[in-house]
């Protein structure tokens, strides 16, 4: 479904993703590790089309984004990091938005908002203006838009920042009852998370893929069996500290 | 077309969702009054035209038109939904124009609400409206190259102020170009072909020569050529920038 070639991106001198190849199937949870700075979030914008890259390529369904970025991006639902929304829209006029922009047809348009809706627990504020919902809100109306056109691939940077332990539970949930049909890759910072819900796990640093395998492969390589020794080894290449 | 025009729906409903519109609206509608009542001396002239309504709207536009499309890219820029907007099913290109339209419509809006104006005239003598509805085009089209000049500007940075200031000293040369103290500093060096290319880009001239009561093709063409290229620039500087 998503297949990666050699994908590159400089900004001017510096290289923020030197040479990244994988694929991923239908079915599949791919958890994104690296530590800050590493390309995660660069990787996710070439592949939604936002970006450009620099050499390498990436293809959706065998079509080249870069090639043809609308059939691409129509396939794809994205929560950007930080997940900006317009801030003077209410969660329900964006949602309105964003259905017209992904060709939902007018007359499914409201029962399709009061479905997502009740799925990523925003039913209550609806109708009040993004501004002023807290940060679990706003992370979850940035999923919702995300969702809304029931998308074969989902696209994720760090859908879990920002929720309290509850939210990130019913998050985590949500992403498992998604990702049957779905090719579904998603940033954390979080290791547990990619124990919870990921079916593999991929660690970058510096551009570079590093890790490439479930999370138990990843567990395994750990003599403690800790996931933070082995994500704190393979991306500074120091020792584990064990206990 | 679709994706422009839902991006245009979008846009035209966040003008009114804050008070920007509205403050944008009134300061306009008071500016005007003012300027055409008190320095235009509309009653003192005794004439039944608007010619000193249309008289300061390039002056006018010079300061509000900037204030409104600072924002058009900047802000998007800077909160991040930059990202948002353009991962949505649709090409830079139609995000651009889809704005633009907004933008343009607005001041389409603030212009309409001037017409009592014109019902005034009417009231008291009996204008060329002839010559009005020619002058509201053009005033419309000179709206719509700054805002094009200002679009453009406001994609190259994520700083509102920084928008604005170069916006308005952009605006500003467009509309000097056809001031004789610009051509008088190229006279006397420049071949004349150079003092007619530079005459030929104010402003002040193409909108004179519409609010004068001749909706002259060359002078649409103007308007019109100048909104394209500088939304076709708009378009390669935000494919180009939109990652920083």
């Amino acid at each position: 479904m998503i297949e990666i070639q050699n994908l590159q991106k400089s900004f001017g001198e510096f290289r923020a993703v030197d040479g990244v190849s994988f694929s991923v199937k239908p079915g599949e949870v791919l958890g994104f590790l690296g530590p800050n700075g590493a390309g995660k979030s660069t990787t996710m914008r070439m592949i939604t089309g936002f970006l450009t890259p620099t050499g390498g390529a990436v293809r959706i369904a065998g079509v080249d984004v870069n090639v043809d970025p609308i059939s691409a991006k129509k396939r794809i639902g994205y929560l950007p990091e930080g997940a900006p929304l317009y801030s003077d829209m209410t969660p329900r006029t964006l949602l309105e938005f964003i259905a017209e922009a992904r060709e939902i047809p007018s007359a499914e348009r409201a029962s399709r908002i009061e479905k997502i809706a009740a799925k990523v627990n925003i039913t209550g504020v609806l109708d009040q203006q993004i501004e002023t919902l807290s940060k679990g809100y706003k992370r979850r109306v940035g999923l919702a838009q995300a969702i809304i056109h029931d998308p074969e691939i989902l696209i994720l940077d760090e859908p879990t920042d920002g929720l309290d332990p509850n939210q990130k539970h019913e998050v985590r949930q949500l992403i498992q009852e998604m990702s049957k049909d779905k090719v579904i890759i998603l940033s954390t910072h979080i290791l547990e998370e990619v124990e919870a819900v990921c079916t593999r796990a991929i660690i970058i640093t510096q551009g570079k893929v590093v890790f490439d395998g479930t999370p138990s492969e990843l567990k395994g390589r750990s003599p403690s069996g800790r996931l933070d020794d082995v994500f704190r080894e393979i991306t500074t290449g120091t020792a584990p500290v064990t206990a | 077309m679709k994706s422009t025009i839902t991006i245009l729906k979008r846009e035209l409903r966040a003008y009114f969702a804050t008070p920007v519109a509205y403050v944008f609206i009134v300061i306009f509608l008071l500016l005007t009054g003012i300027l055409t009542f008190y320095m235009g001396g509309f009653f003192e002239r005794e004439q039944a035209d608007l010619a000193p309504f249309f008289f300061f709207h390039p002056w006018l536009y010079l300061i509000l038109i900037p204030a409104i499309s600072m924002r058009l890219w900047a802000e998007e820029r800077k909160t991040g939904t930059i990202e948002l907007l353009l991962t949505l099913p649709f090409s830079t290109g139609q995000a651009v124009l889809g704005k633009f339209l907004a933008a343009w419509a607005f001041t389409g809006i603030a212009l309409l609400a001037t017409t009592p104006i014109w019902l005034t005239v009417n009231l008291l003598g009996d204008p060329d409206n002839g010559v009005i509805f020619a002058a509201y085009i053009g005033s419309l089209l000179m709206a719509g190259g700054y805002l094009a000049i200002g679009s453009c500007i406001s994609a190259m940075t994520n700083n509102q102020v920084i928008a604005f200031v170069v916006s308005l000293v952009t605006c500003m040369l467009f509309i000097l170009a056809g001031l004789p103290a610009v051509l008088d500093f190229f006279t006397g060096w420049a071949p004349q072909a150079v003092i007619d290319t530079v005459s030929s880009f104010s402003f002040m001239t193409h909108f004179n020569s519409i609010a004068k009561g001749v909706i002259d093709l060359r002078d649409v063409i103007f308007f019109g050529s100048l909104i394209g290229c500088f939304l076709l620039a708009n378009t390669l500087i935000l494919d180009a920038k939109k990652g920083e």
